[in-house]
């Protein structure tokens, strides 16, 4: 009797590490999806900001060329910039509330940067660099909306969202040229591609998953991919027609 | 006859009118200008008394939205006046009511204001804009009401209007009623302009608006202020706009020719409605030049003032007609 518990606990001991074992594997095999985001045919042109000399605290800051909109951040071979890349459909695992926060800066009357991702619960902190006010107002759909002061020289502001949601707005509607979006996921498994188009989603674990790309004016594109410890491929193709 | 007509009180809602036009005409400026949002706190201002705002933060969507507010509050005080006055010196006491309504109605309307900033319903600003215009058309009421014209009019027999004829300009300004209530929905969608040609849309009489045709219409969409998307519901919309502007040009059209034929041209109506139709001319001009000019803020602001006025004016040849009829059938 005393032989087959002892053969029981050590059944249950070996099926426990075995686990641990499995699961560190797995973390070690987890890999990183790579890839390039493309833009085909021309990018609509980029308008800009004329209402920047309605208001003398920001053409101060603007003695030459006033900045443009940046909706399509597009390299000499098509690179595409500012695309949202995302594992779509894979189980809620935020690890937000321990992520190092995100930092939207107003400076220039302009947002930087103007396209962010976060997790649930992760901080977004808000600065003003500028010598003005403005009110930093989110416009989201799935989460509740905000819209508070901040005075030059003023404290930091801190969001959290709660419910994921694509290309949340967060504008100023003293200066209503300045916006930014942020795209919250409720897990880690996203990326922004920069200005040479890559990406770059980090320690996946390997399995099967539908990998998305959105961008804020040319929607978005699925494609399935396989991740292996040696990580996966996938590149996009974005088109203006 | 009331001989208790006081030039005093009539020009005090005069007054009251006017600036009632002119807070219209400020808080189209707000929307237009995507200001609404832009001073977060109500009844305050920055944390600040309202009334105590440092100068240095009247600027930008700042400017009009605060301005909005301290014009809004002499309109609610003028208001306010204007109700005690009546109640107090007028002698008829259904007027005395008209005030007290109009008192409730600019206490509602501030409430609504202030409540579309601190509750962040954009929505609400589709009932603030309606209520405008009502208020408006009440504030000239009294003012017609307390005219000399209307309080000792003259002993010629006027000439009655013909029901056909009031029926039809009701119906018209009630069609106009309903298109403010459309365009109120459309500049509170955030969304600037669904369809960004005039007159065809899109290139077409009407526009594709499958999913992915407003997609491609959303890639091409340079927005300076980053609206919302357009939606499909958007573009159908505007659609339901031009459309609905034709028929109340037609409608107004009608009206002219109706009371030329039935009053003759030299009649105060006909001209009137000759005005309005030339008033519905010009707003079809700017309703185009809004779109023309990408929604310049200024010229989507003259395409709302001049829809207040076309409002008006089928409300105050309404009511003058139903008084002239009255009138004649007394004498």
């Amino acid at each position: 009797m005393l032989v087959l518990d002892f053969v029981k606990l050590m059944n249950k001991s070996f099926l426990l590490l075995s686990l641990v074992f499995l699961s560190a594997a797995q973390l070690v095999r987890a890999g990183d999806i790579t890839g390039t985001i493309t833009l085909k045919g021309a990018a609509p042109t980029e308008r800009e900001l004329t209402p920047i000399r309605d208001v003398p605290d920001c053409s101060a800051m603007y003695p030459g060329a006033l900045p443009k909109t940046k909706f399509y951040v597009v390299g000499a071979k098509g690179e595409l910039a500012d695309v949202v890349v995302y594992l779509k459909g894979v189980p809620s695992a935020s690890t937000g509330a321990s992520a190092p926060p995100a930092v939207l800066d107003q400076k220039g009357c302009l947002y930087t940067p103007q396209i962010l991702a976060v997790q649930t619960g992760q901080k977004v902190i808000v600065k003003n660099s500028d010598p003005c006010v403005h009110n930093v107002h989110t416009q989201p759909t799935a989460n509740a909306e905000d819209n508070q002061v901040q005075m030059p020289g003023g404290a930091d502001l801190t969001f959290t969202f709660a419910k994921p949601e694509p290309f949340l707005k967060f504008k100023c509607d003293v200066h209503p040229w300045m916006f930014a979006w942020v795209s919250v996921f409720d897990h880690p498994y996203f990326a922004l591609s920069g200005a040479d188009g890559k990406f770059t989603i980090k320690n996946v674990p390997p399995g099967k998953y539908t990998l998305e790309a959105a961008h804020r004016k040319l929607g978005t594109q699925d494609a399935e991919i396989e991740v292996k410890a040696a990580g996966a491929a996938q590149n996009f193709t974005f088109e203006v027609k | 006859m009331n001989k208790n007509h006081q030039p005093a009180l009539f020009w005090f809602a005069v007054l009251n009118a006017a600036a009632t036009f002119l807070l219209i005409g400020l808080g189209g400026l707000v929307t237009s200008h995507e200001a609404g949002m832009s001073v977060p706190d109500w009844p305050t201002s920055y944390g600040y008394n309202m009334f105590a705002l440092p100068f240095h933060f009247w600027v930008g969507g700042a400017f009009f939205e605060h301005t909005h507010r301290l014009l809004a509050s002499l309109v609610g005080l003028l208001t306010t006046v204007l109700a005690v006055w009546l109640w107090l010196k007028d002698a008829r006491p259904w007027v005395h009511w008209l005030g007290v309504a109009a008192f409730l109605l600019v206490v509602a309307q501030g409430i609504l204001g202030g409540l579309r900033v601190d509750l962040r319903m954009a929505s609400l600003g589709i009932f603030h804009g309606a209520i405008a215009q009502t208020f408006l058309v009440l504030a000239c009421f009294l003012a017609v009401f307390t005219s000399r014209w209307w309080q000792e009019p003259s002993p010629v027999r006027p000439v009655a209007v013909p029901r056909g004829l009031r029926s039809h300009v009701l119906w018209v300004t009630v069609l106009i009623f309903g298109q403010l209530l459309i365009a109120a929905t459309m500049r509170h969608q955030h969304a600037g302009l669904a369809i960004a040609d005039f007159p065809l849309a899109y290139g077409k009489l009407w526009p594709d608006t499958s999913a992915t045709a407003i997609a491609g219409y959303n890639a091409h969409r340079v927005e300076m202020n980053g609206e919302n998307p357009i939606t499909a519901f958007q573009v159908n919309l505007q659609m339901i706009h031009r459309l609905a502007a034709y028929a109340i040009f037609l409608g107004v059209a009608a009206a002219a020719m109706l009371a030329r034929k039935r009053l003759g041209g030299g009649d105060p109506l006909g001209q009137l409605a000759l005005a309005w139709l030339g008033l519905l001319a010009v707003q079809i001009l700017l309703g185009a030049a809004t779109i023309w000019t990408n929604k310049a803020a200024d010229v989507a602001t003259a395409h709302v003032m001049v829809g207040a006025l076309a409002l008006l004016t089928g409300a105050l040849w309404y009511l003058v007609a139903a008084r002239r009829t009255r009138l004649a059938a007394d004498c």
